[in-house]
């Protein structure tokens, strides 16, 4: 290119896009899941902003599951190069602030205009998003776990159709209603599944102490509260489900749940909203979705990740990073993002877009995790996250296994994690 | 009549025991050829289908991962086979000081592979920016504790008397290594050669961590990426991607097989 | 025996040895002092504490039980494997038909990474949906959650790992199997030993090297293949299927706690150079490479 020509297609750039006319070249690091459709559609969307973009470049970088991609940029930012942007888990948050990487974006985003958009996420999403009165983060793939359920499965078991269960107790007697068992006794569709092995695991449960009452952790990441009445209530449910013949004995694995569901094996199954499109592309039955069967009342854990911007890149490169961040987050992009995987657009305008309304009209189970948003809760997190997690994860595991009450696994997760968050205090 | 009954007995035990084995591979083409319903769901008449490996072809590029792979396995095998002669020859000939302690402290890491320092050996690569290239992680696996025994037990059975007949021919150190030693130690460096391949074509955990794009993951990385579960698997796609990234591997063992076995078995360790 | 000149000290040893050192002998060291202060973060600067971690260490319950599962994945993957590769070679190693087919069978999982071994498995493990699950059903067993349930998960882990090592270790056993002289063999039976007899009496023995190979290979992976835990189990359910290198990249990655994950890697390192010492001595007394 000629550098006139060059000259040109940088003032025009800076014509178009609201951001810099600096040239920055960004690392964005991202976790996914398996579905191809995902990788594709972030390949495409950071494409279109580099297009709008020209004097940037921007460097995608799909870096596994969501411990895997945090490890990797905070290595990465130990060792002098951070990333510029990352998806992390919205968890995350204390860990990173620890670590001092990350920048607050309600320092960067300070005009009227930037306190607008932040303004206009989904307050649901926002919790976990401010540490000590400032924002750290932006909600982009937010989740939230609903209940799936198999229409045809309940009208075989004299259910209707539209009223899944709302709360424990229904939950388990419409459960006993939908296990069905062959000739020798073994079950071949249960009522419900709810994973209880590992971190997934941890974030259903924690969701289900919401909707008893309870809450798992603070907005200081220092005190948790894992052996209060509504925390063991909650894991005596799980237990519970199990005992009453609903649920597989024993632990139940995250990765897994879906394919049971579209199998038969089970008539309903408690997972991300992320499945819906894994969901409704293999299912060839009827299907709905409702919220979470709560304890006291509906409750939810909200989950999923953030945009963060990392901390020792230059003014100009955070910057073009917020730029980016906008971008992605904007109505007509987040609404692409959402079609594509089932996590919820996280503000409210991406819903008014015509695309994201004719999806609602197909897919009307969209809707219901949007919904549940009112009731939801912060996700289980705390400083020392990955370990304290841990506590909790062998309290549930223990639990369900059988090797301890949900009281005394409990009691011992709080004991741990006491331990640990000590020093904070 | 017995030895029929015997034969009988033998073949029995020779299918069955081959048919597990294969079953998880068989299962594998079942869940990969057909549509993701039927990964589960074992209809006899169920459609064929190819759309998993285009699918599994276009999301991720497994023919970069493989290549990666194959160019990391081949440089750490040639240089293991170098070095370790070079240091299993200077402990089985040759006289220095402190040579038994030496060996002790090499034989001490004869199971400490270096992905067990997994922690300190990033720092040291961070440090060293190799970080994100295939010759990092190459470099820790350069030489090897268990080349150097296997060679240097070998070596020591090579009669003294072929070493000094080929100097007294006039031979330099390095003609008796190369005439007289490695061709004796063949057979070492086959069953060697298998070990390390195999380490490598497997080796997951240090890859994982030090890498942080696609040119440089090897296939392990990139499979594991792939069949991540933050959303539900599709066990279509991951069998598809499982078939795809070792087909290339099993297609010439099919090929080669009846040679590779023969050779191997010429050689053998002895 | 002849004295090293220096000219080829650096070639033969200085070179290779010095990545030795770089990639084992220095990070080894470089963990035992970093295991002497606990973990810091920039808000929480690091401090020195002595022997804390190792005090955590030898309180750990966690640790007990790994290593515990790690003593029982390797005392029954290692001999069942070497069993079972040595019965392989027997069989495609004899006359009866097929043994192409057989040997291709027996080696495939060999030429599958772990990894792809695991995810595989983890189809077949399923509950409910996975093939065993519903060849079980089928016959009208009630279907075990070999995962999910921590009395069968460390077993199910022992299983793919046999899968996946035997078939590398029945190619070594097969070249062996060559090398026993025919000839030996007929005069044992000749002599009237039956076929079982002259197995373990002519043949067993002159397998020996080649068992001792395989024997330190397995030992080896029983130690650093994690892989099938990281993705069929990460570990639980309640740390039931952990092994003590799952543990320390657990510690140190997902619990972010280098110093802990030192004192354990210190602690492995320790573990493995005693039994690496241990094998050394019987190695080089009682293994004949002839």
């Amino acid at each position: 290119m000629k550098k006139s020509n060059k000259i040109i297609a940088g003032l025009t750039a800076m014509l178009m896009s609201t951001g810099s006319a600096f040239a920055a070249d960004l690392e964005f690091y991202f976790p996914v899941g398996v579905n191809a459709p995902a990788v594709q559609t972030i390949t495409d969307l950071v494409d279109a902003w580099v297009v709008q973009n020209p004097q940037h470049t921007v460097k995608a970088i799909y870096a596994g599951n969501y411990d895997e991609t945090t490890t990797k940029a905070l290595t990465a930012a130990k060792a002098g190069s951070p990333p510029h942007v990352a998806v992390l888990l919205a968890a995350d948050i204390f860990t990173l602030v620890e670590e001092e990487v990350v920048t607050p974006i309600s320092d960067l985003a300070n005009s009227d205009a930037d306190k607008e958009w932040l303004d206009g996420f989904y307050k649901g999403f926002m919790k976990d998003a401010i540490f000590e009165g400032k924002t750290y983060a932006v909600p982009f793939q937010r989740s939230t776990p609903v209940l799936y359920y198999n229409k045809e499965a309940f009208k075989k078991a004299g259910l209707d159709i539209n009223t899944p269960p709302k709360t424990w107790e229904e939950m388990i007697e419409m459960g006993k209603k939908l296990t069905i068992k062959d000739d020798n006794g073994n079950v071949t569709q249960w009522g419900t599944r709810v994973p209880t092995l590992g971190g997934g695991a941890a974030w259903i449960y924690g969701g289900l102490v919401i909707s008893n009452g309870g809450l798992l952790s603070s907005d200081n990441g220092v005190d948790v509260h894992l052996d209060t009445p509504e925390a063991i209530g909650a894991l005596e449910f799980l237990v519970e489900l199990a005992e009453q013949g609903v649920m597989a004995k024993g632990g139940i694995s995250w990765g897994d749940t879906p394919k049971a569901f579209i199998e038969g094996n089970t008539a309903s199954m408690w997972t991300s909203t992320g499945n819906l499109k894994f969901v409704s592309d293999n299912a060839d039955f009827d299907w709905g979705v409702g919220f979470m069967p709560g304890g006291k009342g509906p409750g939810a854990p909200v989950g999923g990740g953030n945009f963060y911007i990392f901390d020792g890149i230059t003014d100009e490169e955070k910057a073009a990073s917020l730029d980016f961040i906008k971008y992605m987050t904007s109505a007509e992009n987040a609404a692409k993002w959402s079609i594509a995987t089932g996590y919820i657009a996280p503000r409210a305008d991406t819903w008014e877009t015509p695309v994201m309304k004719e999806y609602a009209a197909t897919l009307p189970q969209a809707l219901v995790a949007r919904d549940q948003l009112e009731y939801a809760g912060r996700e289980f997190a705390s400083f020392q996250r990955g370990k304290v997690t841990s506590f909790l994860i062998d309290a549930v595991e223990a639990s369900v296994g059988g090797q301890s009450t949900p009281a005394e696994a409990l009691a011992k997760a709080q004991k741990l994690a006491d331990a640990v968050l000590n020093e904070y205090k | 009549m017995k030895s029929t009954i015997n034969r009988i007995a033998y073949s029995t035990l020779a299918i069955s025991l081959a048919t597990v084995w294969g079953f998880p591979f068989i299962y594998s083409l079942w869940a990969a050829f057909h549509e993701e319903k039927y990964s589960a769901n074992f209809t006899w008449n169920a459609p064929l289908t190819l759309e998993n490996f285009a699918t599994v072809w276009a999301a991720a590029p497994f023919s970069l991962y493989f290549t990666n792979t194959v160019i990391l396995t081949l440089i750490i095998l040639a240089s293991n086979l170098i070095l370790c002669t070079l240091v299993a020859y200077a402990f089985a000939r040759y006289k220095f000081p402190g040579a038994g302690l030496l060996f002790s402290f090499i034989m001490v890491q004869l199971l400490i592979t270096p992905d067990i320092l997994i922690v300190e050996n990033y720092n040291t690569l961070a440090k060293i920016g190799l970080i994100d290239t295939i010759f990092g992680i190459t470099l820790p696996y350069l030489t090897s504790a268990f080349g150097i025994f296997l060679l240097r037990q070998t070596f020591k059975t090579v009669p003294i008397s072929l070493d000094e007949a080929a100097q007294v021919e006039g031979a330099n150190t390095w003609r008796v290594l190369w005439d007289v030693y490695v061709p004796l130690a063949k057979p070492t460096y086959l069953a060697y050669a298998l070990v390390s391949i195999s380490f490598q074509w497997n080796n997951f955990l240090w890859p994982l961590i030090v890498t942080n794009s696609p040119e440089v993951r090897p296939i392990t990385v990139g499979l594991s990426i792939f069949a991540t579960v933050e959303s539900g698997v599709e066990w279509a796609l991951v069998n598809a991607a499982t078939l795809l990234s070792t087909a290339p591997l099993v297609i010439l063992f099919l090929i080669f097989q009846r040679r590779f076995v023969a050779n191997f078995m010429r050689a053998g360790i002895k | 025996m002849k004295r090293l000149k220096p000219s080829l000290v650096f070639i033969f040893l200085v070179m290779p040895c010095s990545l030795l050192v770089a990639f084992t002998y220095y990070p080894a060291i470089k963990s035992l002092f970093s295991s002497f202060w606990n973990q810091g973060t920039s808000r929480r600067p690091s401090k020195f504490v002595g022997l804390e971690n190792y005090q955590t260490l030898l309180a750990d319950d966690v640790l007990a039980q790994i290593l515990w599962n790690n003593a029982l994945y390797a005392l029954v993957t290692i001999p069942i494997s070497i069993g079972l590769s040595i019965g392989m070679a027997l069989l495609v190693n004899s006359k009866i038909k097929g043994t192409s087919l057989m040997r291709l069978s027996f080696f495939l999982p060999t030429m599958l990474p772990m990894i792809a071994v695991a995810n595989i498995w983890l189809f077949f493990y399923a509950p409910g949906i996975g093939l065993i699950s519903q060849i079980m059903q089928y016959f009208g067993f009630e279907p075990i959650n070999f995962l999910g349930d921590a009395s069968t998960s460390l077993w199910s882990m022992i299983v793919v790992a046999i899968w996946k090592e035997s078939g590398l270790f029945m190619i070594f056993y097969l070249a062996a199997l060559q090398a026993v002289p025919a000839n030996l063999k007929e005069a044992a039976k000749i002599e009237g030993a039956s076929g079982i007899q002259v197995f373990f009496d002519v043949v067993l023995p002159l397998l020996k090297p080649t068992t001792i190979f395989v024997a330190v290979n397995a030992l080896i992976n029983s130690f650093r293949l994690i892989d099938h835990v990281i993705v069929m189990t990460e570990g639980g359910p309640n740390n039931s299927s952990a092994l003590l290198l799952y543990y320390i990249y657990e510690v140190t990655f997902a619990y972010r706690d280098f110093a802990y994950g030192s004192a354990l890697t210190v602690f492995l390192v320790a573990l493995l150079g005693l039994m690496a010492l241990f094998q050394f001595k019987i190695l080089d007394k009682k293994a004949h490479y002839q």
